[in-house]
């Protein structure tokens, strides 16, 4: 079977338009099953019609990126945290 | 003189005014998937209807072979601009499920197996309007494109048309599904150019 997934770093584009800091490197943990990894690890479907991450553990959806015209929606529901590396 | 035949003029022009504002004609068949493709074997698949009541009306794969079943040909229409024409589909009316379904609810939410939703208004299920199909094109319908069964809602943005559909609830608010709780538009008409909630 082909992989129907791309990885997280699909994401780092698309999140860069939102966040000064580069998401793909924070540490989530998915709100359904509490698995914590990078967000580079996550299992990411699209882009069209959206882009839509899940977690590698349990399939269920982290977070999902719609980017419209003038607009872009972010949904992070399936995240219970991201540990974003920062300087001291 | 005009240097391409009558023919071809004449069918392009009607190409062009079956095309939705924005869209492009597509001769493939893309697949755009928000998850992995679920597996369901038949003889455990079911399909039901839950009323706003609590009444649940179900049918297994042997049940909803055995209603009549129509062939419809038709134009899909999908949100990242691919239109397809004369689509061929066979499957069975939601006319014919709703038959026996008690309701005054005005909304449905379409679920399916690998947990996707999308939200329409009940009135635009049924006269004729929508499908629950098992073949495309003379075959199967592969799980990439949503076998063993998927919804099939023409007159809306494709992404109404849920792959692997398990059911229906029926509800007398409006509940947001997958993609209408991320930015897609409630209804999602091609011919109004409703992509996007706002529009
Ligand atoms: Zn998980």
């Amino acid at each position: 079977m082909s992989i129907e997934h791309l990885d997280g770093n699909a994401l780092a584009g698309p999140l860069g338009e939102i966040f000064a800091v580069d998401v793909t490197a924070a540490t989530g943990r998915c709100a359904s099953c509490g698995l914590a990894g990078p967000v580079a690890s996550l299992r990411v479907y699209g882009p069209e019609p959206g882009l839509v991450a899940r977690c590698p553990g349990c399939e269920e959806v982290v977070l999902r990126l719609v980017r419209g015209p003038g607009a872009a929606w972010l949904d992070l529901r399936g995240t219970i945290s991201l540990r974003v590396p920062l300087p001291d | 003189m005009a240097i391409i035949s009558r023919g071809f003029r004449g069918r392009r022009t009607e190409d062009r005014d079956r095309l939705p504002p924005g869209q492009y004609e597509e001769r493939g068949f893309p697949v755009l998937s928000a998850g992995p493709t679920p597996r369901v074997p038949l003889d455990r698949w079911e399909f039901a209807i839950d009323t706003e009541a609590e009444r649940t009306h179900r049918w297994t794969w042997d049940e909803l072979m055995a209603l009549p079943a129509e062939t419809p040909t038709v134009d899909i229409h999908c949100v990242t601009k691919w239109s397809k024409f004369d689509t061929t589909w066979e499957g069975v009316s939601l006319d014919v499920l709703f038959e026996d379904v008690e309701t005054t609810a005005d909304y449905a939410l379409v679920h399916s197996y690998g947990g996707y939703t999308t939200n329409l208004p009940l009135e635009d299920l049924l006269d004729g309007k929508a499908w629950i199909v098992h073949r495309f094109d003379g075959e199967e319908l592969e799980p990439r494109h949503g076998g063993p069964a998927r919804l099939l809602v023409p007159h809306l943005y494709f992404w109404k048309s849920a792959k692997w559909v398990r059911g229906i609830r029926l509800m007398t608010e409006e509940w947001p599904g997958f993609w209408e709780t991320a930015g897609y538009h409630d209804y999602g008409d091609p011919w109004r150019e409703q992509r996007y909630q706002g529009d």
